[in-house]
């Protein structure tokens, strides 16, 4: 492997602008991650805007700060307020707040610090080493292998997503009929237009995100209100003993695999590795009974995977183009702003923008080290600012934001309309983000679907005569058809002991 | 008849709870501490933390006042759920603490204090620290 586009990587990180940048974010992350309601993948939404100005690695920069930044920030919350900021700290409550009771809060905190960096740091080293093998490997993909990818994305996003499978599987289709809305790329041919001039270059990706994941996390947010205000936690003696950290090494440890092999599964992200990882620690440990009463391996383990998780989940994007989760859906909308696509030519064609961001994250990690524990009480006082202004301002920023990408109001109208879709989809269970995912894929499977059939004259079948779309195909398959099969069978020998992860949630 | 006192964990909390605590044992009566908090944000300043609360209930049974600690939440405003609580517990007085305000503070935010002084229907004892 050649190392010096690791090392230019390094220059381009280093520029002053990108190191702000970096900071920005990671401090934007750390804040959403600690209030509750607002995620990374809303908050990436509303700043898209934002990032159009700046070079596309700054921008990514900050958008990659600002998720695995968050994953520091829920963290906190979790631990002094049983108030889970992020879904993938909601694990952590259960031990963390445990601790925190016996006032050893400043244990927790630090060894979800330590755990995080641990975490973040051996995932990026691992995606370093992988993502150049992954993308020279993806670099033979034709169409055929893109359809048969894309299409494997989106239905292992639908399946392992939070809420109810069918629902995710609907929300998908949604995603990717509104990506046929707008010209047709082969024919020319004008398709769900209405004849409004404003729709026939079809939808674009902004208003969508930040319509579903912005303003209708807003709303869904508005109905929630804190009726048992707590009293501010005080944080003393953030570091953890010696014990301690012996205790949490080897769940560290453990933590960064399973993170990190989580994190690249499409559809397996923060949330889901944070909770494999605390049942895992729970079922190796020699006593199961400790954990819940403030066990240090039960916050050791899951902080370390989410944030392993939440870097690994850039290697699918960074190296196929497939967005891992809906998070990386967003960062993907955010790259094609940028005018880049990603994909598996990034490393070779964009090595700065490529080492650039995979390098800035090592100096994050470093900054929400230092940052994290000794601002724990900054971060802690967001929390008293009240959903009633914090609400407005968003709605604000967002509105603004979105007229300024193109001085369109038409585009207004579409976030106010997709955030409306978004508030109802999450009353009514359905997971905007499965949508956003199929959205961002439609135009890639579509383009790749019928430029294989061109080159198959037509003949579907030959999809699974190449290797690549072939294993990809028979995989999808498996997935799409492996619900039922189970049912089938559990039907014929009931009473299957119940999953450890749903035990959990 | 009891004694109703409005506390939040500060010097001029601090300040009512004594006077309160005075009152309710001049009085041979039970004293009830309101804390309440604007609801919304899920943390608050003004909520007394659970040592406060175990520091509260030790001095009135060193006293021997029996004691009932209320921590709600209220939309809107302090001074209508103190007055509210005063109805509901029966108080013969409300104890209240002042804060330094200036003229136009109170102008551009209110003052809660004002408002239980000029609204209330019984005795108001308002205390300094």
């Amino acid at each position: 492997m050649d190392f010096a586009p690791v090392l230019d990587g390094f220059t381009v990180v280093l520029e002053p602008t990108n190191l702000l940048y970096c900071l920005i974010g990671v401090v934007v992350g750390m804040l959403v991650g600690v209030l509750p309601g607002l995620g990374p993948a809303a908050t990436i939404a509303i700043l898209l805007p934002v990032t159009i100005g700046v070079e596309p690695v700054t921008a990514i920069i900050m958008l990659a700060g600002i998720f695995y930044g968050a994953q520091y920030g829920g963290t906190i919350t979790s631990v002094l307020l049983k108030l889970p900021g992020e879904a993938s700290s909601v694990v952590t409550v259960f031990d963390g707040h445990a601790l925190a009771r016996q006032g050893k809060a400043g244990t927790a905190l630090g060894i979800a610090a330590i755990g995080s960096f641990v975490g973040g740091t051996v995932s990026i080293l691992a995606l370093t080493l992988l993502a150049p093998v992954v993308a020279g490997f993806a670099l033979d993909f034709g169409p055929p292998e893109y359809t048969a990818l894309a299409l494997l994305g989106i239905l292992l996003v639908a399946t392992v997503s939070s809420g109810g499978r069918l629902k995710a599987v609907v929300a998908a289709c949604i995603g990717l009929l509104l990506a046929t809305v707008g010209r047709d790329a082969f024919t020319g041919g004008e398709r769900f237009t209405f004849g409004n001039l404003n729709l026939a270059d079809g939808l674009d990706f902004v208003p969508i995100a930040m319509g579903l994941f912005g303003l209708g996390e807003i709303l869904y947010n508005l109905e929630e209100r804190h009726t048992r205000v707590q009293a501010p936690a005080a944080v003393a003696n953030v570091w953890p003993s010696r014990a301690d950290l012996r205790q949490s090494s080897g769940a560290i440890g453990r933590g960064s695999v399973v993170g990190f092999v989580l994190g690249i599964l499409p559809g397996g992200g923060a949330t889901l590795s944070s909770l494999a990882a605390y049942a895992m620690e729970k079922r190796r440990s020699t006593t199961p009974e400790r954990f819940g009463k403030g066990a240090v391996e039960g916050v050791a383990g899951p902080e370390t995977a989410n944030n392993a998780a939440a870097t690994s989940s850039f290697i699918p994007l960074l190296t196929l183009g497939i967005p891992a989760n809906a998070t990386m859906a967003v960062i993907f909308g955010a790259l094609l702003i940028q005018g880049v696509q990603p994909g598996p030519r990034l490393v070779t064609d964009e090595p700065e923008l490529f080492w650039g961001v995979v390098n800035s994250m090592y100096i994050g990690n470093i900054l929400l080290l230092i940052m994290s524990i000794p601002l724990v009480g900054l971060f802690v006082k967001i929390l008293r600012v009240r959903p009633a202004i914090l609400a407005p301002i968003t709605v604000l920023i967002t509105l603004v934001g979105v007229y300024t990408v193109n001085n369109n109001v038409f585009d207004i109208v579409l976030v106010i309309v997709f955030g409306i879709l978004g508030y109802l989809m999450k009353k009514l269970g359905f997971e905007p983000g499965p949508l956003v995912l199929a959205f961002v894929l439609g135009a890639l499977l579509e383009d790749s679907l019928r430029r294989s059939l061109l080159i198959f004259d037509g003949d579907a079948f030959q999809f699974f005569t190449r290797p690549i779309s072939g294993t990809l195909l028979v995989i999808f398959l498996l997935v799409a058809l492996l619900p039922t099969i189970r049912t089938a069978l559990s039907r014929r020998r009931p009473a299957e002991q119940p999953d450890d992860t749903e035990e959990l949630v | 008849m009891t004694v109703l006192v409005g506390y939040v964990p500060t010097p001029e909390g601090e300040a009512a709870f004594a006077a309160a605590l005075a009152e309710a044992r001049r009085r041979a009566e039970p004293l009830v501490v309101l804390n309440t908090a604007r609801s919304g944000a899920p943390v608050s300043a003004d909520v007394a933390s659970e040592d406060a609360v175990r520091r509260l209930t030790d001095q009135a049974g060193q006293a021997g006042v029996p004691l009932e600690v209320r921590q709600e939440s209220h939309s809107g405003d302090a001074a209508d759920e103190v007055l509210r609580i005063a109805t509901e517990v029966d108080a013969s007085v409300i104890v209240i603490g002042l804060r330094r305000r200036s003229a136009v503070g109170k102008l551009l935010m209110g003052s809660a204090a004002q408002r239980i002084l000029l609204d209330a229907d019984r005795p108001v004892l308002s205390v300094k620290p």
